[in-house]
């Protein structure tokens, strides 16, 4: 009974030994020399996986920003300049600054202002809406509602208001990866400057079509009028298709656009409330 | 036993209530709305502008680039705007909208209802006279015939099938055709024997059309190398691949023509409109359209005008019934219900059904329960259970070596789920997904 015993551990620990020996000159020959700045950078790194910067993953822009040796076109939009300057300390480098950016929906084409056209009963995926036809309302460049933008955000920073049935973002949880932007079959998703106490203003319409049917389909449509783009001194706001653009680049926050848009399609966010109103009237008699 | 196709297949009720119902002209509606993209392919160019006067059989767009057909004004009046008009997936079309004034007719059109069988005219001359007709193909798919009848170089034709089968539950136009005008039919399917140089053509129809099979018969005494075959009534056996399968045992493999195996299939409503091109010089500019639905006063066949409003054809079969759910243009099967009655009729649209509400929705969806009944049921062999799985986790490589490019699009798959899972909707979209790669690939 000892004996047995005695011999089950021996036999074991030797056969144990012996594979310990074979793997340590296995591990050695077939060693994968990788350089230990991987590591480190990556650790660095969010450690959120989620694609922004263009690689498969933190690990995958780990190995980019080692192997490349230049952060020129490499940037983590999550982790923003600070943690690119910490990317480019470890690396000795210098890391490209960015303003950081926050995604913004294009379309405020709510319930209310957008009326239905049609029903849509089918799956209710964004994406085979737009491969289907051109959507519930009678615009067909705006939302389709059904939140593929939401599904997409690892940051829980895009959701459907069940009200206005349009994504709303949470600039303070917003990294700015671009999940949603690729996700968006309308392409109605921008990645916009991040200005300070979170401000903002953009044309919330992507309707190319003329100022009749875009205002038939949609109330708040851009009906290409041009007044913005006469008032803006700043040369911020470019006219595309019956259809204006404010670069937020170059965009200073003066409103005044907003002010003589005739149809509410400039949407100012994050601003004081205005005086009273006479005053604005008047202010856009003067503009005209 | 009747000729089938082998693999899949499902049996709709066939609700053929319009089978009666005498081919009737539509009076021209006081406007028509004429898409430049009515065919698959590039859309034609417009050639008018407006104010311009046009008349009945006039070209108004030129076929712009090789897959590509001519459109022809199908009335006379006034052009009023060429504008960017929604289709009917919604999307706006350029097209051009004429104001009907009065029904003058170009004056080369022969509008006597005298049938003309002698034709003097060689193959290649048939084939350019169906081009400048516009004649692309009736059944559904509007691939341009001119393409058709020339194939491919080192490739040639042995039979001519036409396709006379309607699998489409409630749709009739076709068999209203065969059994109203079958020489006409026949005569057209000898011009295109003639064009593409073969000696043999078969009819295929389905059993469900007796009175279209008894007429056609009767027709073909006089006509030589034409037979009628009579087939089982199977969905989607007016499906090209399956249609060959169904008459001649052959399958086309996966990607190639029909003619690899040496046959061509036509509509009977193209043959139609290869005679009357041919031999009456009219190009396509009018369709025989099924309006139909359970609660329609009056299911009909109507001859339409191009471009005319589903509104207009709706009213004159006795207006839209109260509780309509959806009107979907073509067939319940392979049809697409529209966003707006304000669409028009195209060379394509067969018929126009309307559905009741309680009978339109959808049933919820529930878990797969992995019956296999979808896999049975595609005629084209493919798995779509697992294409729709692979769709949904953007899988695209892997959908790709499923053969989602295959799929014909019937929704066999989708009728059969006894989950009402929306296999169809996810397929399409990952075949949408597919092309677009495989495009890209290539440039």
């Amino acid at each position: 009974m000892n004996a047995s015993l005695i011999y089950t551990i021996v036999t074991l620990a030797g056969i144990g030994t012996a594979s310990g020996v074979i793997l340590y000159f296995v591990a050695r020959k077939f060693r994968v020399i990788e350089d230990p700045r991987i590591d480190t950078v990556e650790k660095a790194l969010p450690g959120a996986n989620c694609g922004g910067c263009g690689y498969a993953g933190c690990r995958a822009f780990a190995e980019a920003c080692v192997k490349e040796n230049d952060l020129a076109h490499l940037f983590c939009p999550v982790g923003g300049n600070e943690g690119m300057a910490g990317v480019a300390s470890i690396l000795g480098l210098e890391a490209v600054r960015k303003d950081p950016r926050v995604a913004v929906v294009r379309c405020n084409g709510t319930c209310e202002h957008r009326p239905r056209v049609n029903r849509y009963d089918g799956v209710m995926t964004c994406a085979i809406i737009h491969n289907l036809y051109s959507g519930e309302t009678g615009c067909q460049y705006g939302c389709l509602g059904c939140g593929d933008c939401c599904v997409v955000c690892d940051f829980d920073a895009i959701h459907m208001n069940p009200v206005t049935g349009l994504p709303e973002v949470t600039d303070e949880k917003c990294t700015a990866c671009g999940a949603c932007v690729i996700a968006c079959p309308k392409n109605l998703i921008e990645l916009r400057k991040k200005n300070a106490k979170d401000r903002k203003i953009y044309v919330a319409c992507r309707n190319e079509e003329r100022g009749g049917p875009a205002r038939k389909a949609c109330q708040v449509a851009c009906i290409g009028c041009s007044k913005c783009f006469d008032v803006c001194a700043y040369d911020a706001i470019t006219m595309g298709t019956n259809l204006a653009f404010i670069d937020s680049d170059k965009c200073k926050l003066c409103r005044k656009c907003v002010e003589v848009c005739p149809t509410n399609a400039i949407i100012e966010v994050g601003f004081p409330p205005r005086k009273a109103k006479p005053a604005v009237t008047e202010t856009t008699t003067v503009n005209q | 036993m009747l000729k089938t196709f082998k693999l899949g297949g499902v049996h709709p009720p066939e609700n053929k209530l319009s089978a009666d119902a005498q081919i009737r002209e539509l009076p021209l509606p006081a406007v028509v709305s004429i898409p430049m993209g009515q065919h698959i392919g590039a859309p034609a160019t417009p050639l008018v502008k407006k104010g311009d006067k046009v008349k009945t059989g006039q070209l108004i767009g030129r076929a712009s680039g090789f897959v590509s057909a001519h459109i022809h004004s199908s009335v006379s009046g006034t052009v009023t705007r060429v504008d960017q008009v929604p289709d009917a997936s919604g999307y706006p079309r350029t097209g051009v909208v004429i104001k009907v004034e009065g029904d003058e007719w170009a004056e080369e059109i022969d509008r006597s209802p005298e049938l003309v069988r002698a034709c003097s005219l060689a193959g290649h001359e048939i084939v350019e006279k169906i081009q400048a007709a516009g004649i692309v193909g009736m059944g559904g798919a509007t691939f341009p015939t001119h393409i058709k009848l020339v194939p491919p170089k080192g490739m040639k034709a042995g039979l001519l099938i036409i396709n006379g089968v309607e699998c489409e539950p409630w749709l009739t136009a076709d068999n209203r055709l065969m059994v109203e005008k079958s020489r006409e039919i026949l005569v057209g399917t000898e011009l295109l024997m003639k064009a593409l140089g073969v000696e043999k053509a078969c009819i295929g129809i389905e059993a469900n059309k007796p009175e279209a099979i008894l007429k056609m018969k009767e027709a073909t005494v006089g006509f030589s190398g034409i037979t009628v075959e009579v087939l089982k009534v199977k969905y989607p056996q007016g499906g090209e691949k399956q249609l060959i399968k169904a008459v001649t045992g052959r399958e086309v493999p996966p990607g190639a023509l029909p003619v690899a195996v040496g046959c061509v299939v036509s509509n009977v409503g193209t043959a139609f409109a290869v005679y009357e091109a041919v031999q009456k010089n009219k190009p396509l500019l009018e369709r025989v359209v099924t309006v139909t639905g359970r609660d329609l006063k009056q299911p009909s066949n109507l001859k339409v005008r191009i471009g005319t409003s589903l509104m207009e054809v709706i009213t004159y079969a006795g207006g839209l019934p109260e509780g309509t759910g959806k009107v979907i243009s073509g067939g319940p099967m392979m049809g697409k219900a529209v966003a707006s009655l304000e669409v028009p009729v195209t060379k394509g649209t067969s018929g126009v059904l309307l559905m009741p509400g309680e009978q339109s929705g959808r049933q919820p969806q529930l878990p797969c329960i992995r019956c296999s009944r979808c896999a049975s049921a595609c005629p084209m062999g493919l798995e779509p259970f697992l294409l729709m799985t692979l769709t949904q986790k953007s899988l695209w490589e892997r959908v790709e070596k499923e053969k989602v490019l295959d799929c014909i699009e019937c929704g066999s798959c989708s009728y059969s789920c006894p989950a009402s899972r929306p296999l169809l909707d996810h397929i399409r979209y990952g075949k949408a997904r597919v092309g677009q790669i495989v495009r890209s690939r290539k440039n």
